[in-house]
């Protein structure tokens, strides 16, 4: 993993110094609400219906045992005992006070951590594939040029002050879980063609949000060293083109759309050309500096299969399904990927208890070289695992509500905080997660339907990625009561499509229903094999519609 | 030119959230007559007319500019056998908590006071 060097630790100190003085000075009465708001943004500190609420950065994702546990005491002494892991692999604390916020933020400064460009217009903290570095289909890491890129947008000069907020996403997999279409910039990194040589393919212009869009790519291949400058070119286009007079118009994605992914192309190649690569690149002695904490552990010699773990799963059904569903192939032989789900049913998708955090901090310490990672499926993976311990893993985990069979899987929701929480919402997301889960709580049920990702969104900041849900809920104000508008067809993955409205809003006690009727068409429709978003792809909606439209009368 | 305030129907209370602890406070009226901050929702003042609506107001305005609160803005209310409800269901959770924690927030007595400073 990372570590601080002087000049990053002393860095996050003095930025907790300066942010206590900005907190004293507003208490003081000398920094009025206005003033204080973007200070505090760019800290990460919200105001939430019930509460102020703070966002740690977690950089792509990555987190230590003993950062773990220390987000555990945090949630302890100056929360209520958990926290809420986002789809952005953040941290969210749902009740600080403001006056301890520069407590909080020196307790995690003492672990390399901090909340800085967490909010505000700027550039966010960078996303990752949660399997970086594990998964059998990667290329390259992507971890050591999120690090880089996290060094160089760190309070940088000139994107500071941009039109809106910019998030950068990063896969190094063929298969992508770091939904990089969704984001402004998409980092893909490949191998060219002819030449074998390692480099990115750049996406710009995805986004969720009230307009949702996908990433056009705009350089298919960018040699490696030319990475910074390039990112530069791209947002100083942005910075200065971007639109700053709506605040809904003001993403890149409006700008690429409005100009054509063509002109936007030629105005970054231009910008690009007049760039002094070499002064702004990064120097190749740092990269291999931050690469060099990137190495993969040193794993044991070890069978490509665990005969222990074979023995284990032909034992005990509950394992052996938890088995099924929770683990990813590692590249290390005998080594696999596990993933914690924090979707029990009924329970908010992405909380954690502070007891539940230490639980997870002690397995990793104890089985995945001190290594975790949050997903922006709001759950938590142990990256390296001897899958000779897996069954003394699951066995830790069930009791602290931790083994969860679902991973994948209906009941694997995604959902934003939403009324709950959140000053922005329209409507609740968490209760309708919640009776999902129960409607579909049946572990058999859950299996035979497969692979289906749920997303639900509170409003339509689509904070909850309902747009690339497989199927979308949306949660909106109808006439004074919560409607939800369910979509379908949308993908998260390479093949990233914005999924379809399928019919008028629903009050939320029927949302439950239309899922079971959604997923009746599927399971009469599929071919042998076929998982739920293909067959979608292949019949079309019109099927589903006409049992939504049914499912609508029936309800008149 | 200043808009004039847009003000939802009578009858209304005052909420905002505590500058210092972010919870949810709510308009009072102390014995004598003066205005102060109440964290319990069923002590919240109502103000059926105009004028105290515009007293409201005026206690808003002072407040944020005494740091104290922040974003406070005025509810319409239905009057319940518990004191005012908010007839929209955001600021009724707001007044409650998060509905899946019904453990958490005033719905559990959690923070209730009688006075902002308790
Ligand atoms: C204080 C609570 C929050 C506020 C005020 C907030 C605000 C917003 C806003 C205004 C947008 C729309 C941006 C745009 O369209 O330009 C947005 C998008 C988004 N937010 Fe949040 N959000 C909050 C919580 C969260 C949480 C809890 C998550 C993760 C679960 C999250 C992740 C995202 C994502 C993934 C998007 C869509 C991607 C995009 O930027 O286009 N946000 N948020
Ligand atoms: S989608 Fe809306 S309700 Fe949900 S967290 Fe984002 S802003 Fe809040």
């Amino acid at each position: 993993m990372y570590r601080y060097d002087e000049f990053d630790e002393r860095f996050v100190r003095d930025r907790v110094a300066q942010f206590s003085d900005q907190v004293a000075r507003r208490l003081d009465g000398s920094l009025t609400e206005d003033e204080f708001k973007p200070l505090r943004l760019k800290n990460g500190v919200y105001l939430q219906l019930h509460a102020y609420m703070l966002r740690i950065a977690v950089p792509y994702g990555t987190l230590s045992s003993k950062q773990m546990r220390q987000l555990a005491l945090i949630g302890e002494r100056f929360d209520r005992g958990y926290g809420h892991f986002t789809t952005r692999q953040n941290l969210q604390f749902n009740w600080p006070k403001l006056r301890d916020v520069p407590e909080i933020l020196g307790l995690l400064a003492d672990v390399e951590m901090h909340c800085i460009q967490t909010s505000g217009n700027c550039i966010r903290n960078v996303t990752a594939d949660h399997f970086a570095g594990v998964a059998q289909d990667e290329i390259e890491d992507p971890r050591p040029v999120c690090e880089l890129i996290r060094q160089w947008s760190t309070a940088h000069p000139e994107f500071s002050y941009l039109p809106r907020k910019f998030k950068i996403a990063a896969t190094g997999a063929q298969h992508d879980r770091a939904v990089t279409k969704a984001h402004d910039i998409g980092l893909r990194i490949v191998r060219h063609p002819d030449s074998g040589e390692i480099g990115y393919e750049i996406s710009v212009g995805g986004g969720l949000g009230r307009t949702p869009m996908i990433g056009k790519v705009v350089r298919d291949f960018l040699p490696k060293p030319d990475l910074l400058a390039y990112l530069e070119a791209i947002m100083r286009v942005y910075n200065q083109e971007g639109r700053r007079d709506n605040k809904y118009k003001a993403r890149v994605k409006i700008l690429v759309h409005e100009i054509g992914t063509e002109e936007f192309r030629s105005r970054v190649e231009a910008e690009f050309a007049t760039l002094d690569g070499p002064s702004v690149n990064a120097d190749p002695e740092e990269l291999a500096r931050i690469e060099a904490y990137f190495a993969p552990p040193a794993y044991e010699t070890l069978p490509r299969e665990s005969a222990a773990l074979a023995a284990a799963r032909a034992s005990n059904p509950a394992f052996d399904r938890w088995a099924g569903t929770n683990l990813t192939p590692h590249r290390a032989d005998g080594y696999s990927a596990v993933t914690i789900s924090l979707k029990p049913i009924g329970l908010a998708p992405g909380d954690a208890t502070s007891e539940q955090m230490r639980v997870i901090a002690d397995l990793a310490e104890r089985y995945s070289f001190d290594e975790l990672r949050v997903t922006h499926a709001q759950n938590i993976v142990l990256p390296h695992v001897r899958q000779d311990d897996l069954h003394a893993i699951w066995e830790a985990l069930v009791p602290a509500g931790l083994a969860t069979a679902n991973s994948g899987l209906i009941t694997d929701i995604i959902a934003c905080p939403g009324l709950d929480y959140c000053a922005l919402a329209t409507a609740r997301s968490i209760p309708i997660a919640q009776a999902i889960q129960q409607r579909f709580e049946d572990a058999e049920r859950q299996t035979e339907i497969g692979e289906l990702n749920i997303k639900i969104s509170g409003c339509i900041n689509a904070c909850g990625h309902h747009h690339v849900g497989h199927i979308g809920i949306l949660g909106l104000e109808k006439r004074g009561i919560e409607s939800y508008q369910i979509t379908l067809g949308g993908d998260a993955t390479e093949n990233a499509a914005v999924g379809e409205i399928l019919g008028p809003g629903l009050p939320a006690e029927e949302v439950p229903g239309a899922i079971e009727a959604i997923v009746g068409v599927y399971e009469a429709e599929r071919n042998d094999g076929e998982r739920f978003i293909e067959t979608v792809k292949r019949v079309g909606l019109s099927p589903f519609k006409a049992a939504f439209k049914e499912l609508s009368h029936a309800a008149d | 030119m200043a808009a004039a305030p847009k003000r939802p129907p009578l009858p209304v209370i005052l909420l905002a959230n505590d500058l210092l602890d972010g919870d949810v406070v709510f308009a009072r009226a102390e014995d004598a007559g003066a205005l102060s901050w109440t964290r319990d929702p069923a002590l919240a003042l109502v103000a059926a007319e105009e004028p105290d609506a515009v007293r409201l107001e005026g206690f808003a305005a002072a407040e944020i500019a005494a740091q104290h609160v922040v974003d406070a803005y005025l509810v319409d209310v239905a009057i319940g056998a518990d004191g005012p409800v908010p007839r929209h269901f955001r600021e009724r959770f707001k007044t409650l908590g998060p509905s899946n924690r019904p453990d958490l927030g005033k719905q559990a007595g959690e923070g209730i006071a009688a006075r902002r400073s308790a």
